[in-house]
Parts: structure tokens; sequence; C-alpha cells
């Protein structure tokens, strides 16, 4: 079934690309085929590409068949090893190191800021992808540029969006999602009267909790470093963040301290918190359970609300597509990722990642995944509110460092639960960040 | 010319004659295996403790700069109480209670064999797989100790298992003991049985009490079992990993974190190798002291013969 419909997406958008592309877009029409033609693989080329495994199956199946389709026109064999998500740091790590293994990864966050002079430059590629479909979006983008050189190509965001309990939030007086900070603690305070409360991870999440910390600290304009890479979370705004924090943290259910990444999804599912923050997953794991059918209808999903900062910004998941420099093929590898972005083939992707994984590319954001479901319509944001890691200093072994050992998630936990006092919370937690970024 | 060969031979003659070449010939393999997947890896970890390595990267030497930071740095010392803590508490408790069912299992029970196999159960299921278990019985929301509880109207709300420091700490040790009592108790029940019965049948001719023979006889003889076996689960305890990893990963804010899942977290998903190892290497002298004073305190001959020191 999920075949047909995407067979009939991609027909009905090629017709429509078609259509447009004959009529007023000419010059689009061939800067698209640019991309497509800029590289020539090598002879004999083969290719080795080391990936995450996939969260979603039809996600594996589009990458899968676009892969098989490059094979098909190119004769270039791409052989794809998937590691688990934890595991593909360490693994690309040693990779460019040592100088062997695999010719491309799909990693996450800063990872190619790790080994930047490992990598190839694919500023050319990024440039002409980012011409014809619209641009990048500024926070992915900053996940693949070092400078004025792409090390990476942005891939997507994995989105993080609140999923709440559309009756819940009726029965709590509230008729509309409340867009700011503000209003957002107004509704927790009611949900928890009404023992229908929200919970959010102050354990060791490495998605989920460290989604929730960042957006705490940066809607409320807070940073761990300035622009130069010097400590900065010891500000009034973090503070405020604190404060924040704690008036949140006493309307959730207990034992949020304690929570890994699946806690929220558990509760959520058996209708023992009604508003937390996940990915989409949450959603269709509802659906697929006969049991649950009450719940996903019930479901519904929108944007962290805004803090005082005044815009949208959340951490989400990024993940970029970058080539070694070991790699004996590099336009050939070249040529895969330019034909991954064609726009059929990118959009199917997406199509089949449903609503997962959000374009890094403008041009795509009218995916018709997006609008097939209303629930997916926040996460078609992610990329476009998505603020990289380490903000705002520069990515890199020290960014990366500081998420991993957990610093703001931390911070937060030991100020909520009075621990610490929000005071020293903050200095605990600028020791540790100087200590990664000496 | 002809001398060469000649000596070669005799090295070799030597090597298969003598009773130490022969000796030297068949430790080899075992010496070679120990020095590569032993004593190589373990002197890198301690090399790596002193530079500032990152996966991936070569580090390059800094001295002491890894343990100067950690001295001063409150969460390794947390790790390091709450390793003690663990270790200390979790090793008393799986000795008392495995020394127990040990004597228990020793007597004439109904169906003693079959409670000697099932007894061994926790320590058969794979860790990972009891840490599962475990984690749905703590679990903040679905926790059958809390549902049980709170249906007899005991409680009011679920239990914090794993979100209250105190809580948590005691929740993973109270895993950790059982899980590992089975160890402790097979262990001792082998060590009770080479017991001479006509010890205590003679000490009970004698008028002894049963605590008397408790005390003089069975547990002086059992002193070098205890020794072997709890050196060996106080190691085990100390660097315990999955357990905590899956339970709570260090949480709630590191107050069930161990200096092996710190060091883990440092290294690995931090990509410090050189402070993770560093971390490592600082657990080294904590578990030769264990070593020693199990060797050196609990295997005094004197004190086994019922002597004072």
């Amino acid at each position: 079934m999920t075949i047909n419909r995407r067979r009939f997406l991609s027909g009905t958008a090629g017709l429509a690309a078609g259509g447009l592309l004959a009529g007023t877009l000419g010059t689009r029409h061939a800067l698209a085929q640019a991309s497509a033609s800029m590289f020539t693989p090598e002879e004999g080329a083969t290719l080795r590409l080391l990936r995450w495994v996939p969260f979603v199956t039809g996600e594996e199946e589009a990458w899968n068949a676009n892969t098989a389709a490059f094979t098909e026109a190119t004769g270039v064999e791409v052989r794809i090893d998937q590691e688990s998500w934890e595991d593909v740091r360490p693994k690309a790590a040693v990779a460019a190191n040592v100088g062997s293994g695999p010719d491309m990864v799909m990693s996450w966050f800063d990872d190619p800021f790790q080994y930047p002079d490992k990598l190839v430059d694919v500023t050319d590629l990024a440039n002409a992808l980012g011409e014809e479909h619209g641009g990048w979006y500024e926070g992915l983008e900053g996940y693949a540029r070092q400078g004025d050189k792409f090390i990476a190509i942005p891939l997507c965001a994995i989105g993080n969006a609140v999923c709440y309990r559309d009756s819940h939030m009726k029965a709590a007086g509230f008729s509309e999602f409340p867009q700011d900070t503000d209003g957002f603690l107004e509704l927790c305070k009611a949900l928890k009267a009404n023992g229908t409360p929200a919970g959010f991870p102050h354990g060791k999440a490495v998605g989920d909790g460290n989604n929730y910390a960042h957006w705490l600290l940066w809607s409320h304009g807070g940073m761990t470093v300035d622009e130069s890479g010097a400590v900065a979370i010891n500000s009034p705004e973090t503070k405020a963040a604190i404060d924040y924090a704690k008036a949140l943290y006493e309307t959730f259910i207990p034992g949020t301290e304690s929570w890994l990444d699946i806690n929220n999804n558990r509760a959520f599912l058996a209708g023992e918190v009604s508003l937390t923050a996940n990915g989409v997953s949450l959603y269709y794991a509802a659906t697929k359970d006969e049991a649950l059918k009450e719940i996903a209808e019930d479901i519904r999903t929108t944007n962290l609300p805004i803090g005082p900062v005044g815009k949208s910004v959340e951490l989400h998941q990024t993940s970029t597509l970058s080539i070694f420099n070991h790699c004996k093929y590099p336009q050939a590898a070249k040529a895969y990722i330019a034909f991954m972005y064609q726009a059929d083939r990118m959009n199917a992707w997406l199509e089949g990642a449903s609503a997962y994984c959000c374009q890094a590319l403008k041009g795509f954001e009218n995916n018709p995944v997006w609008t097939s479901n209303p629930v997916h319509a926040p996460y078609a944001k992610a990329s476009a509110s998505l603020r990289p890691n380490g903000y705002a200093g520069p990515l890199g072994p020290a960014s990366a460092g500081v998420m991993a050992d957990y610093v703001l998630v931390d911070m937060f936990a030991e100020a909520v639960t009075g621990q610490r006092t929000p005071e020293e919370a903050i200095a605990n937690a600028e020791r540790r960040i100087a200590r990664y970024y000496r | 010319m002809q001398a060469r060969p000649a000596r070669s031979f005799s090295i070799l003659g030597w090597l298969l004659e003598s009773r130490n070449g022969l000796g030297f010939l068949f430790m080899l393999p075992a010496a070679v295996f120990l020095l590569c997947f032993l004593t190589y890896p373990l002197g890198l970890g301690v090399w790596l403790g002193f530079t500032d390595a990152r996966i991936g990267r070569e580090g390059i030497f800094v001295g002491l700069e890894n343990y100067i930071w950690l001295f001063d740095d409150p969460v390794f010392w947390l790790s390091v109480f709450n390793t003690m803590l663990y270790t200390v508490v979790a090793s008393i408790l799986k000795f008392a209670l495995g020394l127990w069912l040990a004597l228990i299992l020793n007597q004439h029970l109904p169906f003693k064999t079959f409670f000697r196999a099932i007894i061994l159960l926790p320590w058969v299921v794979p860790t990972v797989l009891s840490a599962l278990a475990f984690w749905w019985i703590y679990d903040s929301q679905f926790s059958i100790i809390s549902y049980v509880l709170m249906n007899l109207g005991l409680i009011s709300e679920p239990i914090n298992f794993l979100g209250d420091p105190g809580m948590a700490r005691a929740s993973v040790i109270a895993a950790n003991v059982w899980r590992g009592i089975p160890f402790v108790a097979i262990s001792l029940l082998a060590g009770l049985q080479t017991i001479p019965q006509s010890l205590n049948e003679a000490a009970a001719l004698d008028g002894a009490t049963s605590w008397q023979r408790f005390t003089k006889i069975t547990l002086p003889l059992l002193t070098p079992i205890i020794a072997v076996v709890m050196t060996f689960s106080v190691l085990f305890t100390f660097t315990d990993f999955q357990l905590i990893y899956v339970l709570t990963r260090g949480g709630p804010v590191n107050a069930t974190h161990l200096m092996a899942t710190l060091s883990f977290q440092r290294a690995i998903p931090g990509g410090q190798l050189g402070e993770g190892a560093a971390i490592a290497v600082a657990m080294i002298p904590f578990l030769l002291a264990a070593i020693l004073f199990s060797f050196f305190g609990l295997q005094r001959r004197k004190w086994q013969q019922g002597g004072g020191d």
C-alpha cells in the first residue's frame, strides 16, 4: 500500500515539476541538471556508506531504492553499512583518522567538526544543491560549513515537537495551545490540577533530555559559550531559564529526573502524562496499536513555545553526510550525494520517513508529507527552528563533549530537584564547560 | 660452517630436554596471550590517561593534567563516593545473605538439588536482561512494587525509585545484590562441603552449641574460600557497568554514576579518551587494595587455625 502511494506521489510530483519547469522556470531546470551532471564517477568506482540504523522502515526503503537507482544509472555499487546511532560517532572518528573503512558517513550533530581536515571539501556540491533547491536552512548549514568551506552536506533534522492530548488540554480550560512560555506554564499548571500532568525528562535521556534542556536555555536567551568560545553560561538569562524550569518541574508527573529517552513515550502512551515532547515516532507508536486508538486520535502536536528570546529555537537532532579524504572515488561519492538530492529522489525519501526527517533544503518544504497529516505539521518547522549545538560558539569536540557529558541536562536537573541552588548549578556547569573549551 | 647448525640444534635440544626449557616452552603461549591481551591494553590505558587523546586522534603527553582536573571535579568525586558506597554495601549484603543461603542449602532440605540449581538463576541470566527487568520494576510510573502497594492502600503515589538520589542508590544496590548472591552462595556452599563432618560431630559430642561450632569450626575453615569469593565479588561490584547503564545511566544528577560508567561516558560518547582512561586508571589503586586486603588480610594462617594475631 505504501509503495502504491509513493509511486503515485512521485508520479504526480514528476508531472507537476515537469509542468512548472517547462514553463516559467527554465533556468532552474538547467541548474537542476547542473548538480546531477557536475560529477562524473571514476571508472570502476565503488562506494561504502556508513549510516545510522534507520528508525523508520519507510525511510530505509526509500534510501535503498534511491541508492539502487543510482547504481543502475551509473554502474557504481554502493555498499551501505548500518551502525546503531550511538556507535556511528566513534566508528567514523576512527575511520577518519586511520584513513580506511567507509568512504562516506551519515553522522550526527558536530561529528564532521571533530575531524574537519579528514573530509573532502564539498563546497561546490553544497552550493550547487543550495542554489537548485532554495538554499540551506541556516541551522543545518551551521553543522556542515566551516568558515567558507562545506565539510559536509546537511541531510536532515530529526524534529522534536510537543505532543499533547487535545481533550486534556481542553478540559484544563485551554481552547488553543499557548504559543509563549508563560502561557505554557499556565497550561501545565492547569493540567497538573486536573490530574493529567505534563512530563519532560530531566534524566540522562540523550535525545529528549538534551532537546528539553537546550530549549529551556535558548528560549530564555542563554548560551553556553559566546562566538569566540568563551564560557557564557553564567548569565541572568540562564538564571531565568532555571527559574522557569523549576516552575515547570513543579507541574510535572513525579519521577521525571530518572527518565531516559523511552520513559516519556511509555508514560504518554499509558495515559500517565498528557503532554511531553518527542519525535513523530510517539504518534506512530500510538496509531500502530489498536488498544491505543483513542490516544492516537487525541494526539496533537505543536512546536515548543516561544520564550523571552522571541523566536522558536530548538536543538533537534541533525544528520549530515560527509566524504572522507581516504575515499578513492570522491567524484563518485559527490555524484551519489547529488543524485540523492535530486528533487524526486529527495522527495521520495522524505515521504518514506513519514515526517521523521525534515528537509535540509528549503525547496523541499512543500513535500506532501507535511500536509498529509496535521500531526506532521510542527515537524516541518524543525529545520527552520534548529540552532546548532554549542550556541553561540564554534562547533567541534568541545561542543560535542559538553552535550555528551550532559552538562546542561545536569545543570537543570540539579536545580529543579533542589540538589543545588540555581547559582551553584550554574557555577558547576560553568566549570565543566570551561574544561571542554579550554 | 658446521658448528652453527650444531649449536642451534643443541639449543633446541636443551629446550626440549631440560626441565626448565620445556617449562618455558609450555608457558610461552600463555605468556604471549597475557602480554597481548592484558598487559598491553592495561599499559595503553595508563598511557592514554597521561595524554589528551580523543577518539580517533593521537593525544599528546600532558602529564598529570587529567588527574589534576579530576581531582578538582565534583562529578568525579561523587562517582568515587558512589562506587565505594555501592561496593561496600553491596558486598557486605551479598556476603551476609550468600553465607546464610549457603548454610541453609548445606542442611538436609527436601528438594535440595532443585533449590541448589535454581539458586543460580539470577547469576545465569545475562546482566542486561535482569537489568531491564529491574528497570521496569523501578519505573517511575509502572513499577509493580508501587502498583501493589498502591492497590493495598499503603502508599498514595508511585515510589520514586530511580528519581530520588538515596532511593536510586538503594535500588541499584538491591539489583546488584540480587544478581550477586548466587555466586557467593554457591561458592561458599562448595567450601562448606569440604569441611569434614567429623569435626562438627566431635565438637557436638564435646557439648559445643551450634553457634560455637559455626564460629570455631565452620568460619575459620571457610576463610580461604571467603577470601577468594569476596575478592571476586568486590572486583565484580567495583567494576559494574551494565546495571547502572541500563537503569539510570548514572542519573539522577549523577547520584548513581560509578567510576566505570563515568569513564565510559566521558571517553566514548564524549570522545575524551584521555580523561576517560584517567578515570579508569584511578580505579586500579582501589582494586589493588581490595586484592591485597583479601590475600594478606584474610589468608593469614594463624587466624585460620584459630590462633590470635
